[in-house]
């Protein structure tokens, strides 16, 4: 897809957003381009970007994110550097919003200077398999809220239905109407479908603009 | 079998006291369970039911007491903190014999400790917590899927015996995603003859407080309290055995302490060392059949705890102390890693 100075995934808590945005941010680094990733959530007290460091270390990748993310201090805070995602123009920025239109309020802050710089993707991560998001008219619910809360509307729309560990080809072919159907509801493109790196070769002639992505793993809950 | 759905602990454990009948929700928002008020919120009022924020846990609590007496499944939720906050009103729905749900999804402690997770209420939980002779039937959930079911077991235990109930769960499970199918569940109703919802045709008022006038009268109210404490010690012990069959040694853990344990269990195996679990599903009445029986058999336990150290004690009891019980722990919002206790699997295998 052509790349914006920023871009920003958002939508309902819990449909990947995070994995999106970590997965996204490699991909442009990898591509060579000069990228920071800003975690942006207020809301979740763990399961966070924070948690990707790992992947993000071994690619040189600056993550923006409050001192106390994954801490004991439950304030909904964010990091002075996140000013950076607007001021240093050099740099592209993927931004991980926080789930819902209660995540993505902080980010009303940058509302005026981005729509100004007017170089940014705004989209919308979905999932028919989590609760709350499982048609297009509740899906298209929480985006209206989201935008509500932000200012900012949605450019586009990535693909993210997975099920956990229990994703398989067919999870992800079930999915394809649904989002179509989001797709068409709201007017917005889907930039892209996300699966799972194993299931990628499975699938990657059957699906339009398939990304393989690698997951965060939380292998102490299995 | 429902087409599963990507689920939090904390949205399935909402979704299931909707699913139990619960249309009377009261609560105060604290980390991590906040999602649990946030789902009550927006669904309540699109179903004729109640969600009402209260100024305070104290307050949440007594509107819980006052909706119960009036014979409706009610709930509420909160973490650590502000359980013990809580702990006067459930004393209090104790000793009126008011059954309902209240949900601690636990941070670490004491004081206002921090938002990671912990298990280290568990004496609370067991114990009482709040004043007097009493009991509260407390379950266990270690996934996702347990947030549900044991929700809605959950509202009939309660109603079963007119005993407040809590689901005991921590940060990790009420926050973590994993799938879920919510099947259609038959969910038993009780009458409530006792509740002080109008006189409606009877030739008396029911009057539901825990005041009694004189020392024996009280006395008679807990000994009462207490045999029907005792059928649900006889009746109502669940858990779950893992790799139990050959096992030499035997992990005592609940919730997300027993995921871990689990992990490492498969760990522990592939080295040749024959480890199995005792999962308690209720952590009161504590699974001491199960326990014992084991004690038979197994030649050490390891119980494996986000606290100090608490469960550890309903264990040897159980057993009677006739064998060793070693605890492997991290406290403070640490989890406790799948190699810590395969370490003490093998420390303790050569003892």
């Amino acid at each position: 897809m052509d790349t914006k100075r920023v871009t920003l995934f958002s939508g309902h808590y819990g449909s990947g957003k995070t994995n999106v945005a970590l997965n996204y941010a490699i991909y442009l680094k990898e591509k060579g381009e000069d990228v920071e990733i800003y975690d942006m959530d207020i809301v979740n007290p763990y399961f966070r970007t924070l948690d990707g460091k790992d992947m993000l270390d071994q690619h040189n990748i600056p993550l923006v994110v409050s001192d106390y993310a994954n801490s004991n201090v439950d304030v909904p805070a964010m990091n002075s550097g996140a000013y950076r995602m607007i001021h240093d123009k050099s740099k592209l920025a993927v931004v991980d919003v926080g789930g819902d239109d209660r995540g993505a309020l902080a980010l009303g802050r940058f509302e005026t200077a981005l729509k100004e710089e007017g170089n940014y993707d705004m989209l919308l991560v979905i999932n028919k398999y989590r609760f709350e998001t499982q048609t297009a008219q509740d899906t298209i619910e929480i985006m209206n809220e989201i935008e509500a809360a932000c200012g900012i509307p949605f450019t586009g729309i990535v693909n993210d239905s997975n099920l956990g560990r229990e994703t398989t080809t067919k999870t992800v072919l079930a999915s394809l109407d649904f989002a179509n159907e989001v797709s068409k509801q709201t007017g917005l493109p889907i930039k892209f479908t996300c699966v799972e790196r194993g299931l990628y070769e499975d699938l990657k002639d059957k699906i339009n603009n398939l990304v393989p992505i690698d997951v965060i793993h939380y292998g102490v809950w299995c | 079998m429902a087409e599963k759905i990507l689920m939090k602990g904390n949205e399935a454990l909402a979704e299931a006291a909707i699913t139990a009948g619960c249309r009377h929700y009261f609560g105060y928002p604290i980390t991590p369970q906040t999602e649990v008020a946030a789902y009550m919120a927006k669904r309540m009022p699109k179903i004729g039911g109640t969600f009402l924020q209260a100024e305070s846990e104290v307050a949440a609590i007594n509107m819980v007491l006052g909706a119960a007496a009036a014979g409706v499944r009610s709930m509420t939720s909160s973490s650590s903190p502000g359980i013990s906050l809580k702990s006067e009103g459930i004393s209090y729905m104790a000793g009126c014999e008011v059954p309902a749900l209240i949900v601690n999804v636990e941070r670490g402690g004491p004081g206002l400790g921090g938002i990671q997770p912990s298990q280290s209420d568990y004496f609370q939980a067991t114990k009482g917590g709040g004043h007097g002779d009493y009991h509260l039937i407390v379950l266990a959930p270690a996934s996702v899927q347990e947030m549900y079911s044991l929700t809605i077991k959950g509202f009939e235990l309660a109603d079963n015996y007119r005993v407040p109930t809590m689901i005991l769960t921590d940060g990790t499970i009420g926050q973590m995603m994993e799938p879920v199918s919510l099947d259609a569940v038959e969910v038993k109703q009780f009458d409530k003859p006792w509740a002080a919802c109008g006189q409606r045709g009877r030739d008396h008022r029911n009057i539901i407080n825990s005041l009694s006038l004189s020392p024996e009268e009280l006395e008679q109210w807990n000994l009462n309290r207490y045999a029907r404490y005792k059928v649900i010690e006889e009746k109502e012990q669940m858990y779950e055995e893992y790799m139990m069959d050959d096992a030499e040694i035997c992990i005592v853990a609940f919730g997300i302490a027993a995921r871990v344990s689990k992990n490492a269990i498969v760990e522990a195996r592939k080295k040749g060392l024959k480890v199995g679990m005792i999962r308690p599903i209720t952590l009161w009445p504590f699974p001491t059949k199960a326990l014992k029986a084991a004690a038979e058999k197994c030649k050490a336990f390891i119980s494996v705890e986000l606290s100090m150290g608490q469960m550890i004690d309903d264990v040897k009891l159980a057993i009677d102390c006739k064998k060793p019980v070693y605890l492997c722990n991290r406290t403070g919002g640490v989890i406790v890693s799948s190699n810590e206790v395969v370490a003490k699997i093998e420390e303790v295998s050569k003892m």
